[in-house]
């Protein structure tokens, strides 16, 4: 339970920021909708919803100023789930619809649930250019490396190779990295998570949530239909300690048992993982999610070559950009203060106007 | 010095013709102010090519302004130019046979030289070969008297020439007894920060004036008095401007912020253009990156509270069919703007049609319905932009709204409404939980309209989607009779509009029509003109005009009844007259004209004495 300002200004002429106001107490309870929860028993999505509404209280906005955007796929049914405001939209849509929602309405806390063959396949196009403007959107991709709902498919995050009911010889397309695409987009906030470590997936959704502007979280999220065990390596109680390079800021980057590896620093920039006793220890590479080239957190991006290996998970990038719908806000109130409030009168009479005389001139059209 | 007679006339069409790059559409559009501040009626057609920059002198190159001005009221640009002022052989080739017999035909002597000759097509010079014989042509060497009246101004001479399009512009207002002042004041405005381009231009203008009073090659000047027309404050206005503008009236009057986000496509960009201007009534434009993700955000916007428009052209309209859908579902104010244009694929796209009618009333999958409505003319689009603002926010619900290239192109007088006297648009925002249980997104009011709460509404949060909803409680339902009752509900909202409209009015003088032309948008000049023109010769012929393709007016049977024929003129192959067949087994006539150009008034002439000579 948490205790928290209530509100702030809300309307649709937009203003205000959630989260200050009267104190007002929330719980999980507050955010969960009446609708059954309808996933397949032992769905990952199962995790994220139950960690999502644990956390979200502690955030201090009301569910009324919370609205969630979904695409099509079953990580679309979320929406239904949370007791907030809510669009299902249409399949790879939601960051354009979102986009909407949080321009027109910059007071309102916007999130995009979305899946890798959504968010990445039919609507990659949106994705990349949300993240390009920094609309503040928070987008929750849920990565299953499969088709969940059409029951089977490869998706755009499927290790080459894959088979699956539409590549019985084996899949042959290259797989997205989408933490290297996002951070391609140039995305102000880029982070990698997984669906069953409530912790960090807490501090990843707590880092999102503060970030101002769009932020990208990718979550592993095991289908045990259809691709069960993608991110054992990750999950798995032996495995994980062997295969999670969790990133801290101001951290050397150090993982497995007794921090054994670590990640190198390579004298071309680039990053590889290396066993710390062969390692300078000032080699080791130091994290800052906040640097201002993206470089260090794309090389990161590409430690692994898939969730198999060791894998780096945590905050990648966190910096400031102007965020899109308050940019727009400014440039309202430029235009206003620079013309003056919009007179409809004035603006229809603008330009080169004349004027017809009463009396003595016929009324009415005539016939040419 | 001979005196110049002044010879009086009640209609005149000029058009000015030449490369791209030669200015007429400002040449044009200046003319047109000047004609317009003078009170005669006009109306006015651009065509330009596709190209930014075609190759210069070329045929594909040639860019054209026509303005049709009478002393009395006109309908529509005009048909056959009186004037016909061609800039360089291309211009000619491509434009003269439009002119009128024994037209007038004014040339830049200076361009017909052999290249130019050459680029348009011509194996002897037109203007020694006897080939212009028929018309009354006069040979102007405007480009060397232009570089002659801006000598000593500090101009290359590339950059003098240029001017050139204002020295026709002074003959033809000289001709036509234009005023000078609104001209002059124009040109001191645009180029107070480029003297030497300002002095220019003045020069080359007066140049062009003095030159028809002075030499002797012209005997007559023109002069065509005001026309007579309502009382009240008048402005020139193209119709994708009066679009712009009446969506923020829409705004204005409701005091909902426009959101338009939109994709650039020809002809539909002057709107994002137009819109992005007026940031100070708190319109919000976004040039979003694909014409899905445009519509995305506008219906984002509205979901928000906001008043959600697009604007596109044919090919966008194809891929936002899936998000109106989505919108049909959702029962979200939304007006999709759709500049027609000729298709398919990318067609013509600065050319004109009215094909799209069928894709924005039956375009997308499942049943799917939704408002549609079409501007008549220029001035139309400003109220027609009102009316679907009027029907989406009031109905909670999609819009269509077509126009097309003539349309948004072209320009008229148009006499400017109060303001107070527009519709006034009640957004009615949900404030209240209404049901015993809660609150239920899909309790309908008496309209069938389902309450709009937006987000940040205490009590009132709700998840709408594409999947089909329970009726009332808006939960996801795959009930078989839910799905029934709610595919009819959807229907009977917009079928329910036809309440809200007015009845479709006939322009039939007598009442003893026998043949009633029907038309729908941008076909609305044409139309009008000749069933008065074609009435004064006797025949018996009605005019009426949908501005709502759906719902239909109450009265559209009772209407089409009462006439022995009934004629449907579309800038496409017979998709009212199709609709029309199909409702009502009414066996109305089509007459259908597919050529990138707007029907003509002499193209319904004959089509409307074929019927009614017995």
């Amino acid at each position: 339970m948490t205790t928290v300002g209530n509100g702030g200004r809300h309307g649709p002429d937009g203003g205000g920021k959630p989260g200050s106001g009267a104190p007002l107490t929330l719980t999980k309870k507050d955010f969960a909708s009446d609708q059954e929860v309808r996933w397949c028993p032992g769905c990952g999505d199962y995790a994220i919803l139950s960690t999502f509404r644990a956390f979200v209280p502690e955030l201090g906005i009301p569910p009324e100023q919370m609205v969630f955007v979904t695409g099509i796929g079953c990580s679309g049914r979320f929406v239904y789930y949370m007791d907030t405001y809510g669009v299902h939209g249409i399949h790879g849509r939601a960051p354009a619809i979102a986009t909407g929602v949080a321009t027109a309405r910059p007071d309102l806390s916007v999130w995009v649930v979305t899946g890798d063959g959504d968010a990445l396949s039919i609507g990659g196009n949106h994705l990349i250019h949300a993240l390009r403007r920094n609309v503040n959107v928070k987008i929750l991709m849920f990565n299953n490396q499969i088709y969940g709902l059409t029951k089977g498919q490869y998706s755009p995050t499927s290790e080459e190779g894959k088979v699956t009911k539409s590549t019985p010889f084996g899949s042959l397309d290259h797989p997205f990295n989408p933490v290297a695409l996002a951070l391609g987009a140039e995305a102000s906030f880029v982070a990698r998570t997984v669906d069953v470590d409530r912790q960090h997936l807490t501090g990843v959704l707590r880092r999102a949530a503060a970030h101002d502007g769009a932020a990208f979280v990718e979550i592993y999220q095991n289908c045990n239909v259809f691709n069960d065990g993608a991110f054992l390596a990750l999950t798995g109680k032996e495995s994980k300690g062997l295969n999670q390079i969790r990133l801290e800021d101001g951290e050397p980057v150090k993982f497995g048992p007794d921090g054994a590896r670590c990640v190198a620093v390579e004298f071309d920039g680039t990053l590889r993982i290396a066993d710390t006793a062969d390692t300078p220890e000032e080699l080791v590479y130091v994290h800052d999610s906040g640097h201002a080239n993206p470089a260090p957190a794309f090389a990161l991006a590409h430690l692994s070559s898939g969730p198999t290996e060791p894998t780096a998970l945590g905050v990648f990038r966190d910096v400031r950009r102007p965020v899109y719908g308050e940019l727009m806000d400014r440039q309202i109130a430029l235009a206003t203060e620079k013309l003056g409030r919009g007179d409809l009168g004035k603006l229809l009479h603008s330009g080169d106007t004349w004027v017809v005389e009463d009396g003595g001139v016929p009324t009415g059209p005539l016939p040419s | 010095m001979p005196t110049k007679t002044v010879e009086q006339k009640e209609r005149v069409v000029v058009r000015f013709a030449g490369d791209s790059g030669d200015g007429m559409q400002l040449t044009g559009d200046r003319f047109t102010n000047a004609t317009a501040v003078l009170g005669n009626d006009l109306a006015t057609l651009p065509d330009f090519p596709a190209e930014i920059r075609a190759p210069a002198g070329t045929l594909a190159g040639v860019s054209a302004f026509q303005i049709h001005f009478a002393s009395q009221d006109i309908v529509t640009p005009g048909d056959a130019p009186n004037v016909l002022i061609a800039m360089n052989p291309a211009a000619l080739q491509t434009n003269l046979r439009d002119l009128e017999p024994n037209g007038t035909l004014i040339v830049n002597e200076d361009a017909f030289v052999d290249r130019n000759l050459e680029k348009a097509g011509y194996a002897s010079n037109p203007l020694e070969d006897g080939s212009l014989d028929g018309y009354r042509v006069y040979r102007v060497p405007m480009t060397s008297i232009t570089v002659r009246a801006t000598e000593g101004m500090g101009l290359t001479k590339k950059e003098a020439e240029r001017s050139k399009n204002m020295f026709a512009l002074g003959l033809v207002s000289w001709m036509y007894s234009r005023p000078t002042d609104v001209t002059t004041k124009w040109v001191e405005k645009k180029f107070n920060r480029k003297p030497d381009i300002l002095r220019a231009n003045l020069a080359a203008f007066r140049a062009g004036y003095n030159f028809g009073e002075t030499t002797e090659l012209f005997a007559h000047t023109y002069e065509v008095k005001p026309a007579p027309a309502l009382p009240g404050t008048y402005r020139n206005i193209a119709g994708s401007t009066a679009l712009a503008w009446g969506l923020v009236a829409a705004s204005v009057r409701s005091g909902l912020p426009i959101f338009y986000s939109s994709y650039p496509i020809t002809p539909a960009s002057e709107l994002l253009h137009e819109l992005s201007r007026h940031k100070n009534f708190a319109v919000r434009t976004l040039q979003a990156e694909d014409e899905i993700a445009a519509i995305g955000a506008a219906l984002g916007a509205s979901f928000a509270g906001q008043l959600g428009v697009t604007g596109t052209s044919g090919p966008g309209l194809d891929l936002k069919q899936e998000t109106i859908s989505l919108a049909v579902a959702l029962e979200l104010p939304l007006i999709v703007v759709d500049v027609q244009r000729a298709g398919p694929s990318t067609g013509m796209p600065t050319k004109t049609e009215a094909a799209d009618l069928l894709a924005a009333l039956y375009g997308r999958h499942g049943e799917s319905p939704l408002p549609v409505v079409a501007a008549s003319t220029p001035a139309n689009c400003f109220d027609t932009a009102l009316e679907a603002a009027r029907i989406a926010v009031k109905y909670r619900t999609p819009v269509i709204l077509l126009s097309d290239t003539f349309l948004g192109n072209s320009s008229e007088p148009w006499r400017l409404p109060d303001v107070d006297g527009l519709p006034e648009i009640d957004p009615h925002f949900a404030t209240q939980v209404n049901h015993d249980d809660g609150f239920m997104p899909y309790l309908r009011d008496e309209n069938l309209a389902r309450p709009w709460a937006v987000p940040g509404t205490p009590g009132l949060r709700h998840r709408i989607g594409g999947l089909e909803k329970e009726d009332v409680t808006g939960n996801i339902s795959y009930e078989a009779d839910n799905h029934e009752r709610m595919t009819k509900l959807r229907a009977a909202k917009v079928a329910k509009i036809a309440d809200d409209i007015p009845l479709l009015e006939v322009d039939d003088e007598t009442g003893d029509a026998e043949l009633l032309v029907l038309g729908w948008g941008s076909t609305f000049g044409a139309i009008r003109g000749s069933v008065r023109r074609t009435r004064r010769s006797g025949k018996k012929v009605a005019h009426a005009h949908l501005t709502h393709l759906n719902p239909w007016p109450r009265n559209i049977e009772e209407v089409l009844r009462r006439y022995r024929r009934v004629l449907i003129p579309e800038m496409n192959t017979g998709q009212l007259s199709m609709l029309i067949r199909a409702r009502f087994l009414l066996d109305a006539e089509s007459y259908t004209k597919v050529q990138g150009q707007p029907i003509l008034a002499a193209d319904m002439d004959e089509q409307i004495t074929r019927r009614l000579t017995r």
